[in-house]
């Protein structure tokens, strides 16, 4: 048994009980070939929800659909705007998903490179999306980047340097600062610790785990590594050939998978 | 008293997929209940399921069959077939869980392990923080530990940060999976008096306890699992 992330405060009966978003029979094709199939679910306000399953599996192909950067062959996201009325991402215009993408959407690439400017200060990368939203105020604009650089645990001295000067774990921590930095209800995140060293994992890990829980931040998080989706999901969906095999409480799905493909995941897992 | 836990012919069945699809039936027709001020401890050899029973009324295994109800107010909710968005409702106010083992979290201090469930109440950080250090110098924590993350701490230790962390709450419904396990005479003591203190104060209790002269101090019945042995 572990420590279980708790569940986000709410459920009760008002807005909240209200996705924030909805996913309908989400299909992916790439020619005759299947990227995801028929996916369904619903996330609620505060909630982390983990796409796990092996490469090629078809879980950067649905986040890609949910996130609107991919028009799905079939299928439809529904997510409730800030005035409360649900929309259908792919029928909004694309300066509108744009928008929503700079404001109320935080997405955090495996890779900082793609969610990075490399050649823009550390200050820069995050003033920007407050700029974007309007933020003019050089001074506001500066003391907020200040204050998320510090949240991400990135020395303030570091604010006029360049990303491509920092570490893999320092630009990690970067783009979650430029992400988080609008306050989005929502974020994105594609492999968001692999590919750094573990004790450096552990602790963006930690930190992503501390944030979402302060800031009542939803997320959908796909990782290939269980270990992940334990420390910071509520709830899991297992991929398998495009498909969702099995969904469920994070802690149930791991400690008593039903279908053959997850008791194999789980089972496949070395335990240090 | 009023019930707050009801158990009606749960059952369970593992399948071994991995191996040829083997089932492991565990359970069948567990009836139990548990009302506020009770503490019920399970009883029976190892393997019988009663670690099994515990986790699916916290929802992390599965029922198969049957109800697993708690009163939640006016309301009556079924575990075994709650969506996961209400299990986890149910974690957050009604039902704490301590278990033997704490799968600790990197670098969280082990004060802030213990006053998490009081934060994501609502609870102010310096409060919650006073009542986990309360429960921590209570438990026999040195102080010097409090401030780092128990992932190196002796078992023990490990287990009093487990507890504190179960025991800080006031959740209506404690389940307890030998919380005492791997302490010493003194601190055994103190779980009990813990114990005491919130079956008094009208929690719904059900635990496994090896140790029997815990058991015959803090359980107001007992219940024999082997009852629920499938034939």
């Amino acid at each position: 048994m572990q420590a279980p992330i708790q569940s986000p405060t709410q459920a009760t009966e008002n807005d909240d009980d209200l996705p924030l978003l909805r996913a309908s029979g989400v299909t992916q094709f790439y020619g005759n070939r299947v990227g995801c199939r028929d996916v369904s679910f619903e996330l609620w306000p505060g909630e982390v929800l983990a796409i796990v399953g092996e490469s090629g599996s078809g879980k950067s192909t649905l986040l890609n659909c949910l996130s609107g950067r991919l028009i799905p062959t079939a299928g439809v996201v529904e997510y409730r705007m800030r005035d409360g009325h649900a929309r259908n991402v792919f029928s909004l215009s694309e300066a509108e998903r744009r928008f929503l993408a700079r404001t109320d959407w935080g997405f955090v690439h495996q890779d900082a490179r793609d969610g990075l400017r490399m050649t823009v200060s550390a200050g820069g990368n995050v003033g920007e999306r407050l700029m974007a939203v309007g933020a003019r105020n050089y001074g506001d604009i500066r003391g907020q980047a200040r204050d998320w650089l510090g949240r991400v645990e990135i020395d303030s001295d570091r604010i006029d340097d360049r990303p491509d000067t920092f570490s893999g774990g320092m630009r990690q921590r970067l783009q979650i600062a430029r992400n988080l930095v609008t306050g989005p209800r929502l974020v994105f995140m594609d492999e968001p610790t692999s590919g750094l060293d573990v004790s450096v994992q552990a602790r963006l890990l930690d930190l992503l785990r501390g944030l979402v829980a302060d800031l009542g931040l939803a997320a959908i998080l796909v990782t290939h590594d269980l270990a992940v989706a334990r420390m910071i999901s509520h709830r899991l969906m297992v991929m398998r050939a495009g498909e969702v095999i099995e969904s469920g409480l994070t802690d149930q799905v791991l400690d008593d998978p039903q279908s053959p493909y997850a008791q194999l995941l789980v089972a496949s897992v070395l335990q240090p | 008293m009023t019930m707050r836990l009801c158990l009606s012919g749960v059952g369970k069945t593992f399948t071994m997929h991995l191996r040829d699809g083997i089932e492991l039936p565990v359970l069948r027709n567990v009836e139990l209940a548990v009302s506020e001020g009770e503490c019920v401890v399970l009883t029976g050899p190892s393997g019988a399921g009663k670690s099994t029973i515990l986790r699916m009324i916290y929802g992390n295994y599965l029922a198969d069959e049957g109800q697993i109800l708690v009163v939640d107010g006016e309301k009556i909710v079924d575990v075994a077939a709650a969506p996961p968005r209400r299990v986890l409702d149910l974690r957050h106010r009604m039902i704490a869980y301590v278990s033997q083992f704490l799968r600790a979290v990197p670098r969280v201090a082990a004060i802030d392990v213990v006053a998490e469930p009081l934060r994501l109440r609502g609870i102010l950080p310096e409060i919650a923080r006073n009542r986990a250090a309360a429960l921590l110098e209570r438990l026999n924590l040195p102080e010097r530990l409090w401030s780092l993350p128990p992932a190196t701490f002796s078992g023990g230790e490990q287990q009093r940060v487990n507890i504190a962390r179960g025991f800080v709450t006031d959740h209506p419904i404690l389940i307890l999976d030998e919380p005492t396990a791997s302490l010493d005479a003194t601190n055994r003591d103190i779980i009990a008096e813990l114990i005491e203190e919130r079956r008094e104060s009208g929690a719904a209790m059900l635990g496994i306890f090896h140790d029997a002269a815990l058991r015959r101090r803090v359980a107001t019945r007992a219940v024999d699992v082997g009852a629920f042995a499938p034939a």
